[in-house]
């Protein structure tokens, strides 16, 4: 654009040209291509830097090992790309910018769907596709085939068409697909928000036995991740326990000793005075209540123990939940009562054999609990669980004294046995194992929403993606020898094969008989 | 015939497949070496002749040195029937090892690398006469040889049954689309670098460059393999990736490395078609974006398992550190919160 006297003399813009220059760079397909590709590498730190929500514990490790990247990091928002207001930037001026550039076409979709196909230009010959030949048969007759051939193939035919021409156009649908593809895309993006910002992710650990069990309650998880949006009367009411649990142990091959398949059978009740319910929850089979879905991601063991201080009262008693440490089952674990000044942490073998001194565990399987054992540490002081809220897999040992057996090592129990601690501090009975579950809690509001758009989405991709648009011309004249028919095809998407689709439309206005070429 | 049975056959079945492969490749070298022998051979006798009309284009198959012209077609016809040979070992040694673990056949990277190529190698041979692909022939043979090898010596892993999150239908539709996916990116890969090669010598009479198609061709036929991978990658990884990933993890997105770099091939093929479509980026640019598409494809397949081991993609990993997804919370909580 030059040779405007306005443009001659440069000034600077008002806030409302600014405004709309801003506008139209915006909605530019270039800013759009641009913006794209800068979303995919905006994603790109979250897979190679730790990220909070996936793995909090590998973050502070991260941490912990580039103490002068860390601060650097953490003011980038890079433990939480996905969350970090510059990626939310990116995909909110791609939004912006989508919706910019689609509410102007779709008004020239709507006019072009009704619009005729254009007449012929002046000279069909300079078209990048295009031919002639010469007939014996009348202008009619070649205007009546055209009509025909094209009317066939569900070509739409221009109306009012000079004489000797006909022009035709087909492909309309592919920018219905195209417009679909990205109003799907606003869908999803609506889905996708609506379900992050009102929905909750939960996770808590459910002992196995009927005498154990989840209410659906704030207080009753053990973590909770709720959208910003998300009220906690959203939370509806359910009772469930895990009545019972099989597990499917491999027992040979490279992977033996773990895990292939578990199952729960849990019990529940969706509401005060429904009745109870059975369901076999398992991995990929989660539990739907009234819109809150339960599924099952883990299980482990919890050893039961009892610890009786010098006078033989229960100090603590009861599962204590330890986690797995690798696929055999071997689980970490702590017990810390509240009362007393005795705890232990230590680990516990599913299935444990001596191998040169050294205890090993060979399987997660428990069987029949006979070669299950504990191995404990304990320790005697205060373990600050007067002070404040803290983990109950971890002990802090800061102020506390180890206790040791006679030979210095730890206290190795079996199921049923007690080991009596030295100095008359008391007693550590390892009374039994029970199973314990992890079980995920979700609300994902519009999830449905987010799967339709998908599926709307890829709809028009393939119509964008597969229709060919274009424009076909054929004009006959008379001449001193007969009839000259010219014909001339205009590829829209760029991607056609013109000159296949002129000549078999050549062939098949010449009364040839020829394979279909679309 | 017993499970190990099986896996033995499939086992015997990749390497023999491997080394037809080879051999195939060698006889298409000849046939590519004879071409450049006969392109000196016409150059000597346009000189002989003279100057005059362009000698280009009269340049056709049938030159003078029939001997010559014989021995590449005899080589071309050679290198694709042991193409076929042992792309017919190779679906022996996919259907075997389906059969030898009771399951579909790509339930860890050796299972999937070894689909994967044999669905590249099965799709050209199959569209081999109607799509003249013979210009392609060195390449997806080396391909589908180098592959399959780094897929035996890097990847390899015993029949195993499938850990608790892999043991669903969805394995059979998301993996299937995702690797079918993975074979039209880089079949469309591989001619778009071929058509930047070309580009750098566009008249090029010589030896092979000659046998490729001319340059609108090669790019119109990598965008139509791109588009058609597009569908299928986005069916793969944003409709039954979440799907299923919402069944096994309870959450349909989580962020993990797989989904992210998945996602960034998404939006990275998106940009290609976007930029064809709209911007006008035809030809150089766009197949450098398919290129950088195909790039991430790959990582995301191989590279993303060095540098992350919190996905929960991880059963997709090097064998050397395969922990089961769902066996119990680690200690950092679940596996995907």
């Amino acid at each position: 654009m030059t040779g405007s006297p306005r443009e001659a003399t440069p000034r600077e813009m008002t806030a409302r040209e600014l405004a709309r220059w801003s506008w139209r760079q915006l909605t530019s397909m270039r800013t759009a291509l641009i913006l794209l590709l800068l979303l995919a590498i905006a994603a790109v730190p979250g897979s190679l830097i730790p990220q909070e929500n996936l793995d909090s514990v590998k973050v502070s490790n991260w941490q912990d090992a580039h103490t002068t990247l860390t601060p650097i990091y953490r003011r980038l928002g890079l433990f939480d790309v996905y969350g970090a207001p510059w990626f939310a930037a990116i995909y909110v001026l791609l939004m912006v910018s989508l919706i910019g550039c689609i509410i102007p076409r779709l008004f020239v979709y709507w006019r072009g769907l009704r619009a005729q196909p254009p007449a012929a230009p002046r000279n069909l010959l300079r078209m990048p596709a295009a031919t002639s030949y010469e007939t014996a048969e009348s202008v009619e007759e070649v205007v009546a085939r055209a009509n025909a051939v094209l009317g066939r193939k569900r070509y739409r035919l221009r109306r009012e068409s000079a004489a000797g021409e006909v022009a035709a156009e087909k492909g309309y649908l592919r920018e219905a697909g195209n417009l679909l593809f990205h109003c799907a895309v606003i869908i999803v993006l609506v889905g996708f928000a609506v379900g992050s910002l009102f929905g909750y992710k939960g996770g808590v650990i459910v002992l196995v036995g009927d005498q154990y069990g989840f209410s659906n309650e704030l207080t009753q998880y053990d973590d909770f991740a709720p959208g910003s949006l998300f009220k906690p009367d959203q939370l509806n009411w359910f009772d469930l326990h895990i009545h019972d649990f099989h597990v499917d142990w491999l027992t040979s091959g490279p992977r033996q000793g773990m895990a292939k398949g578990f199952k729960s059978e849990v019990q529940y009740e969706d509401g005060p005075s429904s009745p109870s319910k059975s369901y076999d929850l398992a991995v990929n089979h989660p539990l739907d209540i009234g819109g809150t879905e339960v599924f099952l991601i883990g299980h482990g063991y919890a050893p039961v123990v009892t610890i009786r201080d010098g006078k033989g009262d229960i100090v603590a008693s009861g599962p204590r939940v330890f986690l797995p440490e690798n696929q055999s089952f071997l689980s970490f674990g702590v017990i810390k009562p509240a009362a007393g000044n005795i705890s232990a942490q230590g680990l516990f073998y599913p299935a444990e054999v001596t191998l040169g001194g050294v205890p090993q565990n060979i399987t997660g399987d428990i069987g029949d609990k006979s070669a299950a054992m504990l191995s404990l540490q304990v320790w005697k002081g205060d373990n600050g669980m007067q002070d404040s809220e803290q983990s109950v897999y971890t002990l802090d040992t800061s102020r506390m004294t180890k206790v040791n057996d006679t030979g210095g090592r730890a206290f190795n129990l079996r199921v049923g046995q007690t080991a009596k601690l030295p100095d008359g501090l008391g007693t550590i009975t390892f009374d039994d194992v029970v199973r314990w579950n992890k079980l995920q809690i979700s609300q994902t509001p519009f999830k449905h929403v987010a799967l339709g758009g998908v599926s709307l989405a890829l709809l028009g991709l393939m119509g964008s993606l597969f229709i060919r648009p274009r424009r076909v011309w054929v004009r006959a004249r008379e001449t001193a020898g007969g009839t000259l028919v010219e014909v001339a095809v205009l590829d829209r998407s760029g991607n056609d094969e013109v000159d296949a689709v002129v000549s078999g439309l050549v062939a098949q206005l010449q009364g040839r008989e020829v394979e279909e070429m679309s | 015939m017993s499970t190990h049975a099986y896996e033995l056959l499939s086992n015997r079945a990749v390497a023999t497949a491997a080394v037809v492969y080879f051999l195939a490749l060698l006889s298409h070298l000849v046939e590519w070496s004879a071409l450049i022998g006969r392109r000196r051979a016409d150059v000597e006798e346009r000189e002989l002749v003279g100057a005059g009309a362009p000698a280009v284009e009269a340049r056709g198959l049938e030159t003078p040195d029939e001997d010559r012209s014989e021995r590449v077609a005899m080589f071309g016809r050679l290198g694709y029937l042991l193409t076929c040979i042992a792309a017919l070992a190779h679906l022996t040694a996919v259907v075997s090892r389906g059969l030898a673990a009771g399951r579909v056949p790509w339930g860890n990277m050796y299972e999937f690398t070894v689909t994967g190529t044999c669905i590249v190698a099965v799709a050209y041979v199959a569209l081999y006469r109607r799509l003249k692909l013979s210009w392609m022939a060195p390449a997806v043979v080396a391909f589908v040889m180098v592959f399959l090898m780094v897929g035996v010596l890097a990847l390899y892993a015993p029949v195993e049954p499938l850990t608790e999150a892999l043991n669903s239908y969805w394995l059979v539709i998301h993996v299937f689309a995702a690797s079918l996916a993975t074979g039209a990116f880089t079949l469309g890969g591989i001619a778009s670098i071929i058509y930047l090669i070309k580009r750098r010598y566009p008249d090029a009479d010589s030896g092979w460059m000659s046998r490729v198609p001319s340059l609108a061709s090669l790019d119109r036929t990598a965008y139509r393999i791109h588009a058609f991978g597009f569908v299928l990658w986005t069916f793969a990884v944003l409709i039954t990736g979440p799907i299923w990933a919402h069944q096994a993890w309870g959450s349909y997105w989580n962020w993990d490395p797989k989904e992210v770099w998945a996602f960034i091939t998404w939006v990275v093929y998106a940009g290609y078609l976007h930029a064809r479509a709209t911007a006008g980026w035809k030809g150089r640019n766009a197949a450098i974006l398919a290129i950088v598409g195909l790039a991430t494809l790959w990582f995301n397949f191989i590279g993303i398992n060095y540098f992350s081991t919190t996905s929960a993609h991880s059963y997709a990993s090097v064998p050397s550190h395969a922990p089961a997804i769902v066996d119990g919370p680690a200690a950092g909580g679940t596996v995907t919160a």
